[in-house]
């Protein structure tokens, strides 16, 4: 395995890491605020990448489409938050699991029925198009140091909100123990939806930062939102400390063992076209024994919120 | 200790016909569809909701009865069936070896995964079995010797005792039937037994259970590898109906197709997941054949039972009998 | 003077610097009922969590019937007849009365590995719930679903249960919290008719009932014995007057 591939296998790794982190960090939110099991977040990344690909176009400008993107992701959250969430707050997680897998049969198909079922490219922005030379004789895509870049800066973003500001303070409070929050005469129905409408919208805004380099179909958000899950059980529900870290372990493992796991056991002195049978098979159960194994030892996460 | 009187009437169950009228209606319902519908066709799609109920039945046991939410349950379906084709293609092609060697897989794998995942509670049990259920998934799609992401094809239905018995639809149809009907007395038994009486009352009340001297993980891991045995079952029958076995057994869809089964059916009831798991198929099945995008339709069905459906279906055709 | 049933002994417990148990060490005698009184906050449910294993001691041993039990799960202690009854009453809601008394006999009558035979059908079972309900007067509500008797049958319930455990010890977790004046009463008269049968561990608010019931008081005050001794040792102890100071209970 040569060190090219490995530096360059590392920020793709990042880079998955970063837009899990995007998607998870509205899950564990919603998780830890509300008790809420939310199966269809991961459509609100689709749908982000969806709106991308309708608005870049159509704008003409990356920006312009990204915002407007942004404000409809919110919007849909919204309206998804009034229409089905609110009715599930106080239910069994089973009923929640139910409805909101339901949502994702609706979306997923929805937005065939609009879009079409054939895959979309979203064309990136003319600026970040271009490979930047990171190390000798190692080319990478400038978007996809972009995508690192703008996660990174919403990881601290988010961090100095939930540190800092008096909203923050309720998301933290509200996790730990939400009837004390109500009790406090704080209007818990509303911060519930400040927080679900935030996390449809960074969800979104990792679907159409990474639009440009995926291809935008239905059903693409199903098997992120696993990864999603994986990442926040791993780090502890309702922690963002925990979705991020999490996030970058997750982004990290699965994407260097899809690279080097056949090469690892080789080394581990396996036959080639046994290690090449094998390989794959664990590089895709890489995570999921992660995450078994850290439940294993912490039934609750790394970094649990809860007391 | 003072000899007290033992009042001679103990508490009453209501009466019989009220306890079974609704299975035998579904049973007696299920019997005679073969004589009415003789298509090919209808009896292989009731033939499939049969095997669907089957596998929402064993859901049942540990999400209706343990209140255990399992989200990797068609992992159990993707094993029996695996198990009867991966057989098949090294031609041990006879039931008497497929199904219990489809079984045991099934309640192997329960074995394992049930010890870890019990340990967690309520999310992380949700989470950590929808884990296992996907690296279920994965392991199918990587057998490239038996398909990979394509499958594996039978090229005739198992044999039993060397002979093609299965081969003929309607006989198949009512080898499915006897095996629901058997899974459905057998739970039955099972729930109303010492066993269930133990696994009904950690959902009732763990802690009061502890203080009892019993130790619900226990149980609930036999609840739990009981389940997986009984579905995988169910995927031995299902890759014989459509002679073909596929990864796409056992993605996450399924298993919450699953629940929403055993929950609109009625879980904790044991005729609900059946009434669940052959309505849900068969309207499935009815809204493909009005539109392509069924699931728009579909979807916006499972929200509404999710947020209204409480008791399911079993609690609207029974109300006041309790 | 015969062995002690339980012993505790040098049982410690924090959370963070909070002491909640600091050195406790007190025995029970065969048949003897002995109560736990303190103040609110005294650590006396902490102690019935230690005594049962629902709380993990930092430092400590209990002995129970001549066995070391410190280290054994909250079920293998029921198992050995360390019976309970919880201060918030734990019943099991969808179960009829019968039937939670019936699953508890049958945690004490083999295993419960069986799955063919019918619970509900187990004439030996259901004759001791029967008895047991019967004991507690509760038998005329046997059929009922347990989530729909009274705060204070559910009490009974949860007496009737512990009865049928083989019970070789009952620890009772405030009984008459949240009674009436008659429901407390009727208590007291289902203990007093158990008295002598089995050993006891009582922790009660109601100091009209403890000084009635009591053979033997201790007092927990911000998780130390601060007294024990009988009943008129107790109330003549001026440490314990102190930390009752204006409890008109108490005079």
């Amino acid at each position: 395995m040569s060190s090219t591939l490995l530096i360059i296998q590392t920020l793709n790794g990042l880079q998955l890491g970063v837009l899990l982190f995007l998607i998870a960090a509205g899950l564990t939110l919603v998780f830890g605020v509300m008790d809420f099991i939310n199966l269809a977040h991961g459509v609100q990344y689709m749908l982000g990448a969806y709106l991308a690909a309708m608005f870049v176009p159509l704008t003409g400008s990356f920006v312009l489409g990204l915002i407007l993107a942004l404000a409809t992701a919110l919007l849909v959250g919204l309206v998804l938050e009034v229409v089905v969430m609110r009715h599930l707050y106080d239910r069994d997680h089973l009923e929640q699991v139910l409805a909101t897998f339901g949502l994702i049969l609706f979306l997923n198909e929805g937005v065939k029925i609009i879009w079409g079922a054939a895959p979309l490219q979203v064309p990136m922005p003319q600026a970040l198009s271009g490979t930047i030379r990171i190390a000798d004789g190692v080319l990478y895509p400038v978007w996809r140091l972009a995508i690192i870049g703008s996660g990174l800066a919403v990881a601290v973003g988010l961090w100095l909100v939930v540190t800092k500001t008096r909203v923050g303070m309720l998301i933290r409070a509200g996790a730990t123990n939400a009837p004390m929050v109500s009790a406090l005469g704080i209007d818990i129905r509303r911060l519930f939806m400040i927080v679900f409408g935030f996390g449809a919208m960074l969800a979104g805004f990792a679907g159409a930062m990474a639009a440009p380099v995926l291809s935008v179909e239905p059903g693409m958000g199903d098997n992120l939102l696993i990864l999603a899950f994986v990442v926040i059980v791993i780090g502890g529900i309702g922690s963002i400390r925990g979705a991020f870290v999490g996030a970058l372990l997750v982004g990290l493992v699965d994407t260097l063992l899809r690279s080097f796991s056949v090469d690892l056991l080789r080394l581990g002195g396996l036959s080639p076209s046994d290690a090449r049978t094998i390989g794959p098979a664990i590089a895709s159960m890489s995570i999921y024994i992660l995450m078994a194994a850290v439940l294993f030892f912490r039934p609750t996460g790394l970094f649990p919120a809860k007391g | 200790m003072a000899e007290t009187p033992v009042p001679p009437v103990m508490p009453a169950a209501p009466p019989l016909w009220r306890r079974i009228w609704l299975p035998v209606l579904v049973f007696a319902l299920l019997a005679i569809v073969p004589l009415i519908w003789g298509e090919r066709f209808i009896l292989g799609l009731v033939t499939r909701a049969m095997i669907m109920a089957i596998a929402a039945l064993s859901l049942d046991l540990i999400l209706g009865y343990g209140a255990l939410v399992s989200f990797g349950h068609a992992a159990f379906l993707g094993i029996g069936a695996y198990a009867v084709a991966i057989l098949f293609t090294h031609d041990i092609v006879d039931a008497s070896i497929a199904f219990p060697v489809a079984i045991l897989a099934g309640a192997l794998f329960a074995l394992v995964t049930g010890a870890i995942s019990l340990k967690t509670r309520g999310v992380y049990f949700i989470m950590i079995t929808l884990a296992f259920g996907q690296m279920a998934l994965f392991t199918a799609t990587s057998l490239s010797a038996y398909g990979g992401d394509d499958g594996l094809r039978m090229f005739h239905r198992s044999e039993v005792f060397g002979s093609r018995l299965l081969a003929n639809d309607t006989t198949f149809y009512f080898v499915v039937l006897g095996t629901l009907l058997a899974c459905f007395l057998l739970l039955k038994a099972i729930v109303a037994s010492r066993f269930g009486r133990v696994l009904r009352g950690a959902k009732e009340n763990e802690r009061r259970m502890r203080a009892l001297g019993f130790d619900p993980f226990l149980y609930r891991l036999a609840a739990y590898v009981l389940a997986g045995a009984i579905c995988a079952l169910a995927g031995a029958l299902f890759a014989n109906l459509g002679m073909f076995v596929a990864p796409a057994y056992m993605t996450w869809q399924r298993s919450g197709e699953f629940i929403a089964m055993v929950v609109l059916g009625g879980m904790g009831t044991l005729i609900g997941p059946i009434i669940g798991g052959i309505g849900v198929t068969l309207v499935e099945e009815w809204l493909a054949q009005i539109t392509q995008h069924w699931k728009v339709i579909f979807g916006p069905m499972v929200i509404l039972v999710a947020i209204f459906a409480r008791g399911g279906i079993v609690k609207l055709l029974t109300r006041g009998d309790r | 003077m015969s062995t002690p049933v339980l012993s505790l002994s040098g049982l410690h417990k924090s959370y963070g610097a909070l002491k909640v148990t600091d050195g406790v060490s007190l025995d029970v005698m065969p048949g003897e009922l002995h109560a736990i009184i303190g103040p609110n906050g005294a650590g006396k449910t902490t102690l019935i969590g230690e005594i049962t294993g629902e709380v993990a001691l930092d430092a400590g041993t209990i002995s129970f019937c001549g066995e070391d039990i410190t280290r054994l799960p909250i079920h293998q202690r029921a198992l050995r007849g360390l019976t309970r009854s919880f201060q918030i009453t734990q019943v099991l809601p969808g179960f009829t009365a019968l039937e939670n008394v019936a699953t508890a006999a049958q945690a004490h009558d083999g295993s419960s590995f069986h799955f063919f035979r019918r619970a509900s059908s187990e004439s030996h079972l259901n004759r001791v719930a029967m008895d047991a309900l019967a004991q507690v007067g509760l038998a005329p509500r046997a059929g009922m679903v347990a989530a729909s008797l009274s705060h204070g049958e559910k009490r009974q319930l949860e007496i009737a249960m512990a009865l049928v455990s083989s019970p070789k010890i009952l620890l009772l977790d405030e009984p008459m919290a949240g009674m009436g004046r008659e429901e407390t009463e009727g208590m007291v008269e289902v203990l007093m008719a158990l008295k002598g049968r089995y050993p006891m561990v009582l922790v009660e608010h109601d100091m009209h009932a403890v000084f009635r019931l009591a053979d033997r008081i201790s007092v927990l005050v911000y998780g130390r014995v601060i007294a024990s001794g009988t009943p008129e040792a107790v109330r003549a102890d001026p440490a314990v007057r102190e930390a009752y100071l204006g409890e008109e209970d108490f005079a």
